[in-house]
């Protein structure tokens, strides 16, 4: 008993509040990803590419050009929707027909279109925003006012999400697509709009999240190959195009990586969450909540 | 062209790239042939089952394995590498085993098979990464240098004798690619590519043929890894692991052509000799710029020549050849729409 005790001590709950911070965000990314998996039938590899991008965006806003945090945001936002959808339009769209793989591997090749323009652009330096918020102290637990913030505006951005998707004509049109795709054309929807729309809401989210992110991390060209994966990960163990399954993985990965990290190094979280996530592959195949055939 | 006139010209074109180191002896010129050879044998590797529809992006882990395995049994144990690389090889493949079986066997296929690779790639960056008191972390490791028998140790300071190991490496690799071609093996993979159930109706034991391509593969990748860092004497998580690496193989196969035997080595070509180019064309400022023009390449081949050079080429060189597979008519219909 005694010994247990002295595992469940503050910093074990500062990691698991940590870990529930964390997977705000990872949330977030994972319902852009599965949005766009689950509508349109494409894993874009790039899309923690895109996030890079809104963060480039945002450093550049306020560091330069002096433009206040909250008024960059929905700039930033905007620029990364119109990047989405331009990916569509440009990418996946003469590929709608083609086997998936090469629509995979064709957003592929839009990472490192991306990632080298980053580095031709910007350079490889870590750039941050320089921006301190404060931190919150609770007891002797310490959180940071960036992961609280992040996670409060993920979760609002999930909300408005949810009532896009349930409340408006568009959204009910996407959720229909993504049950059949054949049939909606029939039904008078236009397919190749609702896709545009779809792959800039997705970007928007990837907007958002870059927004968050900005505030905890240093910018880099290759930073999106620290969250990337991860995301991947998420949505395939929530079961690709299930949002709920993707947010429930979300929050499991983030304990993982938060709780591993806490008992070594950081990289190991990550090395567990991997491990996990190739288990959980063998136990439940089609995702967390996927119904067994 | 005939069976014989064929083996002919494989014959003389070898004799040709064996006289080679003799004849020209730049040592620049020799070094960059010895990478497009090293690559070139990794990216066969990769096609074996990537032309069968397996993607996988886990060969940048299999492929770090080998080179890390190798360098750390030589290192820390004395091991010479002509015993290390087989164990490494072993290694990889035993991984191999270890995600493919259930993979296959739960039918986890197209998306989800590609993003566990992934995960497996990470997997291993991640590992090297973390275990830095032994590996280096991401700063590199580097063999030691033999003090004694440098054939041993496998490490040679010649170009020439390093060019004659590659092309012997990277002959065996074609020579696989054509084994596995003309084996019934094929023929199974091909129809369980086409369609896993049909496959499996007909009698094809679809997680055994699976399995044993990927074991190859990851066998062959992991040599490949093993003699790049012989030969570099050199090594970095990013430069031989992780999902880069694993990109890199996909881009360059399908580039060069993924259903031909030598399109994998024409991709290592154009991709090396491009990086080349612009590093000497641009100096430090190229940083960035080859990858930029890889990853355009790369959408703009699978949008409109997703057969790859080499294999459009030869389409067009031999209209009449027999019927396009499925899987790869699939494909061609990228190129003309509507077709």
């Amino acid at each position: 008993m005694q010994t247990f005790l002295d595992i469940f001590d503050i910093y074990l709950l500062e990691a698991v509040i940590n870990g529930i911070l964390l997977g705000g965000v990872l949330a977030l990314l994972a319902l852009g990803l599965n949005l766009i998996f689950g509508v349109i039938d494409v894993t874009w590899i790039c899309y923690a590419e895109l996030v890079m991008l809104g963060m480039y965006a945002m450093y550049f806003m306020v560091q330069y050009y002096g433009v206040s945090y909250f008024v960059a945001a929905p700039f930033t936002i905007l620029l990364v929707a119109v990047l989405g959808a331009a990916l569509h339009y440009l990418v996946i769209a003469p590929l709608l027909t083609a086997p998936p793989i090469n629509q995979l591997l064709a957003t592929g090749g839009v990472l490192f279109v991306l990632q080298s323009f980053a580095t031709v652009a910007f350079g490889i330096d870590f750039r941050n925003l320089g921006i301190r918020l404060p931190v919150l102290a609770f007891g002797d637990m310490n959180f940071s006012y960036a992961r609280l913030l992040s996670f409060v505006a993920a979760l609002v951005g999930m909300v408005a999400v949810y009532l896009f998707m349930t409340r408006t004509f568009t959204g009910t049109a996407i959720r229909a697509i993504s049950q059949d795709r054949q049939i909606m054309a029939l039904m008078g929807v236009d397919t190749k709009r609702i896709y545009l729309i779809t792959s800039a809401l997705g970007g928007a989210l990837a907007g958002l999240a870059a927004c968050l992110l900005v505030l905890q991390y240093d910018v880099h060209p290759f930073v999106g190959l620290s969250f990337g994966p991860i995301t991947f990960l998420i949505c395939v163990l929530g079961g690709l195009g299930n949002f709920i399954g993707g947010f429930i993985a979300a929050f499991l990965f983030a304990e993982i990586i938060s709780l591993g990290g806490l008992f070594s190094d950081l990289e190991w979280g990550y090395v567990l969450a991997f491990a996990f996530f190739i288990v959980m592959m063998f136990i439940r195949p089609a995702g967390l909540l996927a119904r067994r055939r | 062209m005939t069976g014989q006139g064929r083996l002919a010209a494989w014959g003389i074109g070898l004799a040709a790239l064996v006289a080679l180191p003799f004849v020209y002896r730049d040592p620049y010129h020799l070094h960059i042939l010895v990478l497009i050879l090293i690559w070139s044998f990794a990216y066969t590797s990769w096609s074996m089952m990537g032309r069968f529809g397996l993607v996988s992006l886990g060969h940048g882990g299999f492929m770090g394995i080998g080179a890390y395995v190798t360098a750390l049994l030589w290192n820390h144990l004395g091991l010479s590498p002509w015993i290390g690389i087989p164990i490494s090889m072993a290694a990889a493949g035993a991984l191999a085993m270890i995600v493919g079986y259930p993979c296959f066997r739960f039918r986890i296929t197209g998306h989800y098979f590609v993003l566990v690779t992934l995960a497996l790639s990470g997997i291993v960056l991640q590992v090297i990464t973390a275990t830095r008191d032994y590996t280096g972390g991401s700063l590199g490791y580097t063999p030691n240098r033999a003090s004694g028998n440098k054939l041993l140790a496998l490490q040679f300071d010649g170009k020439t004798t390093w060019y004659l190991i590659a092309l012997a490496v990277w002959l065996f690799g074609i020579v696989v690619w054509h084994w596995v071609d003309r084996s019934m093996a094929r023929y199974a993979l091909e129809a369980i590519s086409e369609d896993e159930d049909a496959a499996a109706a007909a009698g094809v034991d679809v997680t055994a043929e699976k399995l044993k391509i990927t074991l190859l593969s990851a066998l062959m990748t992991a040599l490949a890894g093993a003699i790049y860092c012989q030969y570099q004497m050199f090594i970095t998580p990013d430069t031989v692991s992780g999902i880069a690496v694993s990109l890199q193989m996909v881009f360059a196969a399908i580039v060069g052509g993924l259903f031909v035997s030598l399109g994998p080595t024409v991709g290592a070509i154009i991709t090396i000799l491009l990086a080349e180019t612009l590093r000497i064309g641009f100096g430090t400022k190229a940083v960035g710029w080859d990858n930029l023009v890889y990853g355009v390449l790369l959408v703009i081949f699978i949008i409109f020549l997703p057969k790859g050079i080499l294999g459009s080429l030869l389409d067009r060189l031999k209209p009449q050849r027999k019927v396009p597979r499925a899987h790869e008519q699939e494909a061609v219909q990228i190129a003309r729409p509507g077709t």
